[in-house]
């Protein structure tokens, strides 16, 4: 395993940490209006995520930051070539934020509504633009010899990405209802309880659906697959979580349910990036334009020191993370500190 | 105009913005520690009372801070490609260090300040507290690490490659400290616990201005009038006078621009007020003999390089970097006087507190500390131009090359119109909450009952 190697694992697994814990926080959102009929209720759902969504968002910016400082090339060939759908996220993040600390600022019914749908608006499309984005990224890019992609946001929006875009939106919705099952009781509880397996059917069907458009459209993926038959473990596992957790929310033992859901989400990640390594970024102009873990890397020195950074790091971060999750543990209570 | 010109509005104008929020989260953040120590030492509920005030503010400051700043990160990727890929290797890696030890503890720890206050005794709310303020300080280290390499490059080679020049790392330790950073992060923190202290200082006078909330409000003068006088001090003549020394040894374009000084001279003049006339290559103005010379080289006779002894086409726009200079001198140098008089007629009996214009003064005083920020600021990066990293790449360079000005035009306007209006959600939610003013102090239970501990706080099952 080399240098290059391990970054390119390290930004999966950051990456993998951002769609599980952010994932859940975002499929909030997108329950929000669906789930929550009163200003009790819509605070309840806003508070389960009170105290975490902004640690959570933290991995997305980490994951820029590592994939800018391990794989420059990379980085920025992708902002670049998504500008205005970059562009997009940007605006849905900052309004969900605000969307957070505004909402029960304010009394007015009006206000609170807006904001309610502020929040659960761009919590949706935060997902379906990720997913369209990992779409694109495993269909491949017009990416020229230079690592130039020349796309507008319109060429991005084609059936195959479309579909993951609309698949994530699922998968979060489904780990969304998981965690607010947890967090919430009485007939809040029952509501999202009455999702929860909806979701996961659809899920279930919108992601074969990818998994088979990947199989019949996506061959440039295919190939490690294809070489270590063994490598088909991961996608299987994922499989095996998702039953797990349908079997787990059935027998209504939500906290397993979601340790499943979370790590269905993680191997699908590993799943893609097994079909992407050792690329970045794949051109459908000529393959030997390719971003790949070596020729889009940054040089030996830095990757070393940032290696020093994150193994000092990650340890106190995830020490930290899963103590004040311990913390915020159980039902959610409306407090005086409550948004 | 064309997608680089744009470029760097958007960039000015995000960077700007964003800026307005940080420096209450690192000031606002100390005081917030600061009360938490008060607390724990004299018991005094006041003390506590004021932490649940200004931790309600704190938290919707920080979440602008947060908002605007996610599109920071990735702004380097969308708008300067080829300047990330130049940099990437060293301008990359203090971004993501800035995340992996700032950003997550900040993150993980903003929770349990802003929900914690009852649900944690002191001592483990303190921790709380000063693991956020502790972030955000970090945070600002690194980011003017990252900031100072772009104005002092140093502990680098550039490489070829076959797809373009890269700057790759030579010693870590070199990127880290330039020879810029040292005085440039005291200038910036120093700037920013001005805002802290200047926005407790503005509150608590306009609660005595209106007859309110009076006990909270001197209180906020006690333990920040003092503070921001000596800090006023500190700025110019410890920090501000060190950052425009390192200007003048390592960017002479920069400092030639600030002073608006033409000829390369002995015993330079420093002007007060005037305008730099690029027509006739003359500054007109109040000026000071041997000043400048004073303020660069250390003597009233060392040697400034003027414009002239520049090429034109390495001039950084001189009307906006020499006026930015100035307010931020002039104004700078007023929060002296008006730290001297609050510090005097605070403690001579606290006869402040019937002056209403030195209060009115006051209220005014966090605009001041905002507006000295920004155009600190604008010094360092319009004076930095027409460099990306000084003396290495040029701003121009680093543009992403399939960028057209259609879709800078569209990202501008989206931006122009989203930061108007939350900025105006901004002012109107903290007025909101100032004119409410701090809630009186309800406990459901004893603070002494509260879990103090790691082990109270992880070894039982939680009460509530």
């Amino acid at each position: 395993m080399t240098l290059n190697d391990i970054w390119f694992l390290l930004f999966v697994v950051l990456i993998a940490g951002y769609l599980i814990l952010d994932g859940f926080d975002l499929g909030v959102g997108i329950l929000h209006l669906l789930v929550a009929k009163n200003d009790t209720e819509r605070r309840l759902v806003l508070n389960s995520i009170g105290p975490i969504w902004d640690g959570n968002e933290v991995w997305l910016i980490v994951g820029g930051g590592v994939l800018f400082a391990a794989f420059p090339l990379a980085y920025a060939s992708l902002f670049s070539g998504f500008y205005l759908a970059m562009m997009l996220v940007l605006l849905f993040l900052i309004l969900r934020t605000v969307a957070i600390e505004f909402r029960s600022k304010r009394k007015p019914k009006g206000w609170r509504t807006l904001w309610d749908v502020v929040f659960s608006l761009s919590s949706l499309f935060i997902a379906l633009l990720l997913g369209v984005a990992f779409g694109n990224i495993i269909a491949g890019l017009p990416l020229d010899a230079l690592g130039n992609i020349h796309i507008n946001v319109f060429e991005l929006l084609t059936p195959f990405p479309l579909l993951v875009g609309i698949s994530a939106v699922a998968m979060m919705a489904m780990h969304g209802a998981i965690f607010l099952i947890m967090k919430t009781d009485g007939e809040l509880q029952q509501r999202v309880k009455g999702y929860a397996p909806r979701l996961m059917i659809i899920f279930f069907v919108l992601n074969t659906l990818v998994v088979l458009a990947i199989l019949l459209f996506q061959s440039q993926t295919m190939e490690n697959y294809n070489g270590t038959l063994l490598l088909g473990v991961f996608p299987a596992i994922a499989l095996v979580a998702l039953i797990v957790a349908w079997r787990m929310v059935r027998a209504e033992r939500y906290f397993s349910a979601f340790v499943a859901s979370s790590a269905m989400i993680a191997l699908l990640l590993f799943s893609g990036a097994i079909g992407m390594y050792p690329n970045l970024l794949i051109s459908s102009i000529d393959a030997s334009n390719n971003l790949t873990i070596n020729n889009a890397a940054s040089e030996e020195n830095t990757l070393v020191v940032m290696l020093v950074i994150t193994l000092i790091g990650l340890p106190f971060v995830l020490a930290y993370t899963a103590g004040v999750y311990y913390f915020f543990r159980g039902k959610t209570e409306l407090t005086a500190e409550s948004y | 105009m064309n997608p680089e010109m744009l470029s760097r509005l958007q960039f000015a104008l995000t960077a700007s913005f964003h800026y307005i929020y940080p420096p209450i989260s690192i000031g606002l953040g100390l005081m917030m520690v600061v009360l938490g120590v008060l607390y724990i030492r004299t018991k005094n509920p006041l003390w506590r009372q004021m932490s649940f005030f200004w931790v309600k503010i704190y938290a919707l400051v920080f979440a602008m801070g947060i908002a605007t700043g996610v599109v920071q990160e990735f702004e380097f990727g969308m708008n300067w490609a080829d300047y990330s890929r130049f940099v990437g290797n060293i301008f990359g890696s203090l971004l993501a260090a800035e995340g992996v030890f700032a950003f997550f503890l900040e993150g993980g720890f903003l929770g349990l300040m802003l929900f914690g206050g009852r649900r944690l005794g002191p001592r483990m709310w303190l921790f709380a507290t000063f693991m956020v303020a502790f972030g955000a300080h970090f945070s600002a280290v690194w980011i003017i690490m990252a900031n100072s390499w772009m104005q002092t490059p140093g502990g680098y080679t550039v490489a070829t490659t076959a797809t373009g020049a890269r700057a790759v790392m030579t010693s870590f330790r070199e990127v880290m400290f330039t020879p810029s950073f040292l005085s440039r992060i005291g200038h910036v923190l120093v700037s920013a616990w001005m805002v802290g202290t200047s926005l407790m200082l503005s509150v608590s006078a306009w609660y005595l201005l209106k007859r309110q909330h009076i006990e909270i409000a001197k209180a906020g003068f006690r333990i920040s009038v003092l503070l921001f006088f000596i800090l006023s001090l500190i700025q110019l003549f410890v920090f501000g006078s060190e950052s425009a020394a390192v200007v003048a040894e390592y960017q002479p374009s920069k400092l030639a621009a600030m002073e608006g000084l033409w000829e390369t001279q002995e015993c330079a003049p420093m002007t007060l007020i005037g305008w730099v006339d690029k027509e006739s290559g003359a500054t007109r103005g109040i000026q000071i003999p041997c000043v400048l010379s004073f303020l660069a080289g250390g003597s009233f006779d060392a040697t400034v390089v003027g414009l002239n002894q520049i090429p034109e086409e390495l001039w950084p726009p001189l009307q906006m970097t020499f006026q930015a200079y100035r307010f931020m001198i002039a104004f700078g140098s007023l929060f002296i006087p008006i730290g001297l008089l609050g510090v005097i007629f605070y403690y001579w009996q606290g006869r402040i507190f019937k002056m209403r214009w030195l209060l009115w003064i006051f209220v005014l005083s966090v605009f001041l500390t905002e507006a000295v920020t920004m155009a600190g600021w604008a010094v360092a990066e319009i004076g930095r131009q027409p460099w990306i990293v000084f003396g290495l790449m040029k701003t121009a360079e680093g543009i992403s090359p399939t960028l057209s000005t259609e879709q800078v035009v569209a990202s501008i306007s989206i931006f122009i119109f989203l930061y108007i209006a939350l900025f105006a959600l901004f002012i109107f939610l903290l007025n909101a909450k100032i004119q409410h003013g701090p809630d009186p102090l309800e406990e459901d239970k004893p603070v002494s009952a509260l879990p103090d501990t790691f082990r109270e706080v992880f070894g039982r099952a939680r009460t509530s």
